[in-house]
């Protein structure tokens, strides 16, 4: 049964429904046949001036060395043979390589953290990552090291970013167990996390008081992050896990968008909510772990590229690509600056982020507290 | 029977707020549930919209297990608008109410001129045609609850669950989100199963009213079958008089007082 009509605030009748054009904020359609997709025209703009000038800073990079070199003849060694092709391509590409991937896998992961976070200040230290790798790594260096009569060359290369792997992921499956219930919220994961973390850094820095000097000196310059001897070994697995984890993480994007909205209106939409936040939480920790195994726990980037490149876009949540190449860019450039600023000694590049990166997570904490009061 | 609840068990954690609960809602009808606070109505919708995994019995949505359905399908059948929802700042209506094709879409049909459509359409159902590029934070209360009732339209589903889509808003926006509701219904046929708390509004905008207390359906019916006196204290511990509504001839409740 109905009830009668009553006096309507709303004029009588279907409403006027034309199909009017609906133009989003930030996303342009493309449409080819039946496929079509949404475009940033800002962000590819950013995304292509930042390969330019990540390419150019890796170009400033390599040429430093024993040979200083001109870009020009950098450029002419990488693609012709020379006398100076051999160490461009085995010594110092490789290097400017290891700065870019790994600078790209750190900004992704704190990407994909912070939009699932919901959280500007979080990171993948927040998932257990680097802080894992970082005892796990000061752990052997120092058990190891006087047990084996100072590690040799084999740990050095091969077991310790085995180790950091390991490490990180151990670390980051201690956040998660300690976090889930039921489901995984961003809140109570960023905090478990915090706390997990301090923990983890207060383990390494027993370890480093309870190490022989040498080996807590050889973990120091480790757990700062350094770029130093990075070869082809480094690059590989790094360009492996990028080239895996990059089209999992964009494919991720949609659902990454709607899980900005409260659980509720995503399950409502159809969306799988643990799954979806917990595979690309997963992608997060892998593509952190590994950038971490290749070249240590280079502080700030993934929690600040992922910032810069949302204003730089212009956009509400860290865009991935251009994260990804924020980050690339800010390793590559710290990495020179640490190279020249006190050349001819070269300070770990992580020292470098790290020196840029606490004003900046002051300035962050300020504008939170003001957002907070306003 | 579009929706139906078999015998659930509902609650959070430990804690067990419905248990053993049937309830059927019939194609093409408006049910608007009703109950003091605390007595599951928002449970039992959330169970409904699959948002809560009964711990026991079963949900059938057109006759099937809704918790065997791929959730993306359930998606494109029903609709849920939860209680108080959130969005992420800087959110523009067109953006927010976009997100309803979710289901629709794939990652190589981002958005179709069908879409599209369905989007400029779901706006100015809503009449809010013209303001799709105004940033949500922007609207009034009554704009910002017809742009996510728009989204929920946007997903084009025949089936509507809304929790409480008048909270915060004052008499004159509530009475509007209600006729939009009508018009949904009538003009559209939707089905749509509601939560409110204003009992005459209830009266007045469902066909079928379902009683709640404890976990429990008390009464279910007509307004005028489960808007009675004695009903109206066994439910809520309320004295009152119920009269006829001069404007919509539905039952209307004057309150005398709380019986304790």
């Amino acid at each position: 049964m109905t009830s009668p009509p009553i006096p309507s605030p709303h004029p009588e009748g279907v409403p006027p429904v034309s199909p009017v054009p609906v133009r989003l904020a930030h996303e342009r359609p493309l449409r080819l046949g039946p496929a079509s997709w949404l475009l940033r025209l800002r962000s590819a703009a950013a995304a292509l001036v930042l390969l330019a000038a990540a390419v150019l800073l890796m170009a400033l990079n390599m040429r430093l060395g024993d040979i200083p070199m001109s870009v020009a003849e950098v450029f002419r060694a990488v693609t012709g043979d020379g006398p100076d092709h051999f160490v461009v391509m085995e010594l110092r590409l490789p290097r400017a390589l290891t700065g870019v991937l790994v600078g790209a896998a750190l900004a992704l992961a704190g990407a994909i953290t912070q939009a699932i976070a919901r959280n500007p200040l979080a990171s993948p230290d927040v998932l257990g990552v680097t802080t894992g790798s970082s005892v796990a790594v000061v752990g052997v260096i120092v058990t190891a090291g006087s047990a084996a009569g100072g590690a040799g060359g084999a740990l050095a290369s091969v077991g310790v970013p085995l180790v950091a792997l390991a490490g990180g992921l151990a670390g980051a499956l201690a956040v998660y167990l300690l976090a889930w219930r039921g489901g995984l919220d961003g809140y109570r994961l960023v905090l478990v996390g915090v706390g997990v973390s301090a923990v983890f850094t207060n383990v390494k820095y027993w370890l480093l008081t309870v190490g022989d000097v040498t080996d807590s000196g050889r973990a120091m310059v480790w757990i700062s992050g350094s770029l130093n001897g990075r070869g082809w070994e480094h690059v590989v697995p790094v360009a492996i896990a990028l080239a895996v984890l990059v089209p999992a993480a964009l494919a991720g994007t949609r659902s990454l968008g709607v899980l900005r909205f409260g659980d509720d209106t995503v399950t409502g939409l159809g969306v799988r909510t643990n799954l979806a936040r917990g595979l690309l939480i997963l992608a997060a920790v892998l593509l952190a772990a590994v950038a971490t195994a290749a070249a240590g726990p280079i502080a700030f980037v993934a929690l600040a590229s992922p910032q810069i490149a949302l204003r730089v876009a212009g956009v509400a949540q860290p865009p991935l690509v251009v994260s990804a190449l924020c980050g690339a860019v800010l390793v590559t450039a710290a990495d020179l600056a640490a190279r020249t600023v006190a050349a001819p000694a070269e300070l770990p590049v992580g020292v470098v982020t790290a020196v840029l990166g606490a004003p900046y997570l002051i300035y962050l904490l300020i504008r939170a507290r003001r957002g907070a009061r306003a | 029977m579009r929706l139906q609840a078999v015998g659930v068990r509902l609650g959070y954690g430990d804690r067990v707020i419905v248990d053993g609960l049937d309830l059927g809602i019939e194609a093409g009808t408006v049910t608007t549930i009703i109950g003091p606070n605390g007595c599951g109505k928002s449970t039992l919708l959330r169970a409904l919209g699959r948002l809560l995994r009964p711990s026991g019995g079963e949900v059938l949505l057109d006759g099937k297990r809704i918790d065997r359905m791929p959730t993306k399908e359930v998606a494109r059948i029903l609709g849920v608008l939860p209680q108080a929802p959130t969005a992420p700042e800087g959110l523009t209506v067109a953006d927010l109410v976009a997100r309803g094709r979710h289901p629709h879409q794939t990652w190589y049909r981002q958005w179709s001129s069908g879409d599209e459509a369905a989007v400029g359409e779901a706006l100015a159902m809503t009449g809010l045609d013209g303001l799709g590029e105004r940033p949500l934070d922007e609207l009034s209360g009554g704009q910002r609850q017809r742009a996510w009732i728009s989204m929920a339209l946007a997903q084009g589903t025949d089936l509507l669950l809304l929790d409480e889509p008048t909270t915060f808003l004052d008499l004159a926006h509530q009475v509007d989100v209600l006729e939009l509701v009508r018009r949904l219904h009538r003009e559209h046929g939707r089905t749509v199963v509601m939560v409110l708390h204003d009992l005459n509004l209830a009266a007045r905008y469902a066909d079928r009213l379902v009683a709640m207390r404890a976990g429990r359906v008390i009464a279910a019916g007509t307004p005028h079958e489960v808007l009675t006196e004695p009903l109206l204290a066994e439910v809520f511990d309320l004295e009152a008089k119920v009269i006829e509504d001069p404007v919509a001839g539905t039952p209307l409740v004057v309150p005398v007082g709380v019986r304790h």
